[in-house]
């Protein structure tokens, strides 16, 4: 979808439809940075993730807009509802972009290339907003083909022109080409997809590792993952949760309050997935964005907040940062499932179940009366900071490729 | 070009035996009530003039086509900005 969370704005609001616009994070929260921008916007030179006051110095008179991400997610799910009447094959990549694998329905509704413009027409008329499509025999192509031409196009890539489309390209629009490889590539003198291509796959495997086989595969087209079904879900191997805080934070009951924040709600959505967890990690990002992570083992699976607390500002505790603190996170990894546990005669696993019941009570009584109904004392000395509720705010995960 | 803006409207709507809504009557914002004598289309759309997105019931209210549009949890009419 084309600069999805600024043409839902623009649709809602048609004054600013001819401005340049910027959906932008809360300045005051410090989350103050470009998300999305419209096509006049990027004119400008504004880019993604650029600080709000950076892209008013490029456009002084930018219109800036908070965004609204229960309308973005509506709007996702329509937009996958029409995708969904083509084929059950429907593979989402985050919000706004989606592989679909139409094999088996060009009987019913015409070639790839039809049915890439029968959705195009549709999502424009039903939703007012613009997409652009790639259809391709591979997910690589299809992704490369959907962002070579925009707004509101159709690009086919086959398997006659694609030398001729695809690898004049410059290596890095290829998906899973970043800052890192690319700089790699070009050492090697590979500057386009076309070099990629034709370059020898040892030499890429010396240079890159198995990624290096992987992205000379993407470059003949000969990547085969299927398109997963719709609803199929991934295994989740980790659920964490982190925020940027509204100051630099020096206080070590500041740190608690935002650990155990954070620490509710990864416990709180490992609860919802039914998960143990048996590691837990800590991000520390200090004021001048030097960022660094920290993990280290429970004696017990839980999906205890108060463990996961314990051992996160441990952690912290361990490895304090000479700065002051920026952005925290906490992340729960190594899971199992809640079902088949095992057990112990300990005092302390006894204690730990103990709190897991109690917190059970408290998700249900949040459950009933809303986030801040219960909480713990700490909260209430700093009400700037623990009146974060990453869990009911964040509903958006990203999500990665190569899971 | 004339400008359009969204105008939210009090709607009396009949659920049927099936949950599907049928708008019978508009409120306008001045509190004079339009009957809707017919419904010609019904269709998910945006509204290009207004803004907005929804359910769109093609109207006939007096004699003219209008548009009314379900928005989530609200009713909207594309008004003419006075």
């Amino acid at each position: 979808m084309n600069n999805f969370y600024a043409s839902v704005e623009c649709l809602y609001n048609p004054a600013i439809r001819n401005k340049p616009v910027a959906v932008v994070g809360d300045v005051e929260k410090r989350h103050g940075i470009v998300l999305a921008k419209n096509y006049i916007a990027k004119g400008f030179g504004i880019k993604t993730g650029n600080a709000v006051w950076e892209a008013k110095k490029l456009c002084p008179e930018l219109v800036l807009v908070p965004p609204s991400y229960d309308k973005y997610l509506r709007f996702s799910k329509m937009t996958k509802e029409i995708y969904s009447e083509y084929t059950d094959c429907v593979e989402s990549f985050g919000l706004d972009e989606c592989w679909l694998d139409v094999s088996e329905s060009t009987g019913l509704f015409g070639d790839g290339g039809q049915i890439a413009d029968t959705i195009r027409e549709r999502v424009k008329s039903e939703l007012g907003l613009t997409v652009s499509v790639g259809v391709s025999w591979n997910k690589i192509f299809a992704k490369l083909g959907s962002d070579m031409k925009k707004p509101d196009v159709t690009t086919i890539i086959t398997q006659d022109n694609y030398k001729g489309k695809v690898w004049p390209l410059a290596a890095e629009e290829l998906l899973y080409v970043g800052r890192a490889t690319k700089r790699k590539l070009r050492s090697v003198g590979i500057l386009t997809i076309g070099d990629l291509a034709k370059a020898d796959p040892k030499v890429l495997k010396s240079e890159l590792g198995v990624n290096g086989i992987m992205l000379w595969r993407f470059a003949n087209g000969l990547d085969d993952t299927a398109v997963s079904k719709l609803n199929d879900e991934f295994p989740i191997k980790s659920i964490g949760n982190s925020t940027t805080l509204p100051y630099d934070v020096t206080k070590e009951n500041d740190i608690k309050i935002t650990l155990y924040v954070l620490s509710e709600s990864v416990a709180e959505r490992l609860r919802d997935h039914n998960f143990l967890c048996r590691t837990v990690q800590i991000g520390i990002r200090d004021k001048n964005l030097y960022s660094y992570e920290r993990q280290g083992k429970l004696s017990f699976e839980t999906n205890s907040a108060g463990e996961i607390y314990k051992t996160a500002f441990a952690l912290y505790n361990r490895n304090k940062p000479a700065y002051p603190i920026r952005g925290l996170s906490v992340r729960a990894a190594d899971l199992s499932g809640a079902s088949v546990r095992q057990l112990s005669c300990l005092e302390e696993f006894e204690r730990m179940e103990k709190q897991e019941r109690a917190e059970a009570a408290v998700d249900d009584i949040r459950r009933r009366f809303g986030h801040f109904s219960i909480q713990r004392g700490i909260m209430l000395t700093n009400t700037e900071l623990s009146a974060l509720d990453p869990k009911g705010e964040h509903v958006i995960h990203p999500v990665g490729f190569l899971k | 070009m004339e400008k359009f803006r969204r105008a939210y409207v009090a709607v009396d709507v009949l659920f049927d035996v099936n949950g599907k809504m049928i708008p019978r009557s508009i409120t306008w914002e001045d509190g004079r009530i339009y009957g809707i004598d017919r419904i010609i289309d019904v269709r998910r759309a945006a509204s290009l003039k207004a803004g907005g997105q929804g359910i769109r019931y093609t109207c006939r209210i007096r004699g003219r086509e209008k548009y009314l549009f379900y928005d989530t949890d609200k009713w909207f009419v594309e008004a003419e900005e006075r």
